[in-house]
């Protein structure tokens, strides 16, 4: 096959692939602190993406387009997070003890209450719209024959950054190493005087601005939004998630890039009826091969 | 300075405390000793607010702990060393003494964490490794320096023996006596009787959630029921 094109649809796929990544890392740090696959986490990249389309729309005007971006990613990150942490407050949290299946079942009903809910706001309702890419970011740029249009440019600039910063949080900071310690041990957490609920609403509320960020970038890429945009690429993420070992934050990022690629190689190669289906056969393969993901730990159930 | 009087735990339906009282006067090592599922646990879960009694008073420092969240028990200024350690494996040595610092922001904690590795060197050579990689006596040793990067007035020790060879029990125990002589008053709880009622200054013996004797630990150690019952002499 012609090596250009390939890398060429290699490049879509890691630009794709770094806002399945932003939105993976989400369900990861989710489940990594309270186990619960929080498959309301697809609606809040819609509702980050409804944020960032209405903050940009009005800021256009009175701002340059600079200011006017930044300030979309601001809103929306801000009230995804704001989101994030209200359904956890509200409908995960008083579901803590109770059997997973719980919290599970919720987080589906939770996922139904924030489209339908989007479906009859006034302000966003059922109809699909049409995002405008801002004049600033039209075009593309070209080098040696590949070519990288500047929303791809600013999505990946965009994800890299989110997740070092993201990482350095995790990693140095007395909030992010509390994170890891009460995501292997909540009562020794305790024990330290951690307040646990407070990290699992810092969890939700980080995890969640990732997530809307990652739906202002995928407004740009794919310029619709309707209330429903959320659940494909909630669903890829979660996939990614699992694909790299639930848990896990590198494991999210790559899981992410993985199925960025594999969607667009499989729409330039095979065809772009498959990508759907190579994309979740993806998590049938490594539910059956590795079902603790690539870079997570095989953990036993403690009887 | 602790004072627990008549708590009655339960899980579901079954009860595992009955009217435990003891108390723990400052400057002091007591010790509760007493078989597998005497409710030594519950009754230092329940000290540090992880289980809610039925019924009952738990005070301390004159304030009452019963409806205190954990973490405020802990800025209180008691701490407690989990059974089983409970390190965070996933952690280096020196985050998860970090970790012990959770509540103290006073700039002291440099203090605090020389002091640590005067009482454990080892746990200095071993900073930048994942706790999870060390052996069971490094990581209890690690359990209790995590414990007092919070510099509590009151530790709690849940069966610090567990699993470890005598010679690292005997060890941990004049570890354990020294921070005691620093100004620390132990809660200590412990299968191994016959360790704890030698280190400690008074003694209290739990048999299926109930207490059935106390007193001045040298006196119980000599007592003939204690030491049939739990010495195995």
């Amino acid at each position: 096959m012609d090596l250009l094109l390939f890398l060429q649809q290699l490049l879509n796929g890691i630009s794709l692939g770094s806002v399945y990544a932003l939105v993976a890392i989400g369900y990861t740090m989710v489940y990594g602190i309270v186990k619960l696959i929080n498959f309301a986490h697809g609606d809040i990249l819609m509702i980050g993406a409804y944020c960032g389309y209405y903050a940009f729309t009005w800021a256009q005007g009175t701002a340059s387009p600079g200011l006017a971006i930044a300030f979309a990613f601001a809103l929306a990150m801000g009230i995804s997070a704001l989101t994030g942490v209200v359904v956890e407050k509200t409908c995960y949290r008083p579901l803590r003890n109770a059997p997973r299946i719980n919290a599970l079942i919720t987080a589906i009903g939770v996922s139904i209450v924030l489209e339908n809910g989007a479906r009859v706001l006034p302000f966003m309702g059922p109809n699909p719209r049409q995002v405008r890419i801002p004049e600033a970011l039209t075009g593309v740029l070209q080098f040696s024959g590949l070519t990288i249009s500047k929303v791809q440019v600013l999505t990946l600039a965009t994800s890299i950054a989110l997740m070092l910063v993201l990482t350095l949080f995790v990693q140095y900071t007395r909030t992010g190493k509390a994170m890891r310690a009460v995501s292997h041990d909540q009562q020794a957490a305790l024990l330290m005087g951690i307040s646990v609920d407070r990290i699992v609403s810092i969890t939700f509320a980080v995890g969640a601005a990732l997530g809307g960020a990652g739906g202002v970038l995928f407004a740009m890429n794919f310029p619709m939004i309707d209330p429903y945009m959320g659940i494909m690429p909630g669903l890829k993420a979660f996939v990614a998630a699992v694909f790299g070992g639930i848990g896990s934050i590198p494991g999210a990022m790559l899981g992410g890039l993985v199925m960025g690629v594999a969607e667009t190689l499989t729409k330039g190669f095979i065809s772009t009826k498959l990508a759907d289906a190579v994309s979740f056969g993806i998590l049938i393969v490594i539910l059956l091969v590795r079902p603790a993901g690539i870079l997570g730990k095989a953990t036993r159930e403690k009887v | 300075m602790l004072k627990v009087e008549s708590i009655n735990v339960s899980y579901d339906t079954i009860q595992v405390l009955h009217d435990v009282s003891f108390h723990v006067d400052e400057g002091e090592i007591v010790t509760l000793i007493g078989a597998n599922g005497a409710g030594k646990t519950t009754t230092m879960h329940t000290v540090s607010g992880l289980i809610r009694p039925k019924s009952g008073k738990v005070e301390f420092l004159g304030k009452d702990l019963v409806r205190t969240a954990p973490d405020r028990i802990v800025r209180m200024g008691l701490s407690q060393v989990p059974e089983g350690r409970r390190v965070f494996a996933n952690l280096t040595v020196l985050e998860n003494l970090e970790m012990g610092a959770f509540t103290k922001r006073d700039g002291k904690n440099a203090e605090r964490l020389a002091t640590v590795f005067r009482s454990f060197p080892r746990l200095e050579e071993r900073k930048g490794q994942p706790a999870g990689t060390l052996s069971g006596g490094e990581q209890q040793m690690l359990a209790i320096g995590r414990a007092l990067m919070a510099a509590p007035r009151l530790l709690l020790l849940d069966e610090p023996s567990m699993g470890l060879s005598p010679l690292l029990v005997k060890e941990i125990f004049s570890i354990v006596k020294q921070i005691n002589a620093n100004g620390t008053t132990v809660l200590l709880v412990e299968q191994n009787a016959r360790m704890a009622l030698s280190i400690a200054h008074r003694a209290y013996v739990l048999e299926t959630g109930k207490v059935v004797a106390s007193g001045d630990a040298k006196e119980l150690a000599e007592s003939e029921e204690v030491r049939k019952a739990y010495l195995g002499l």
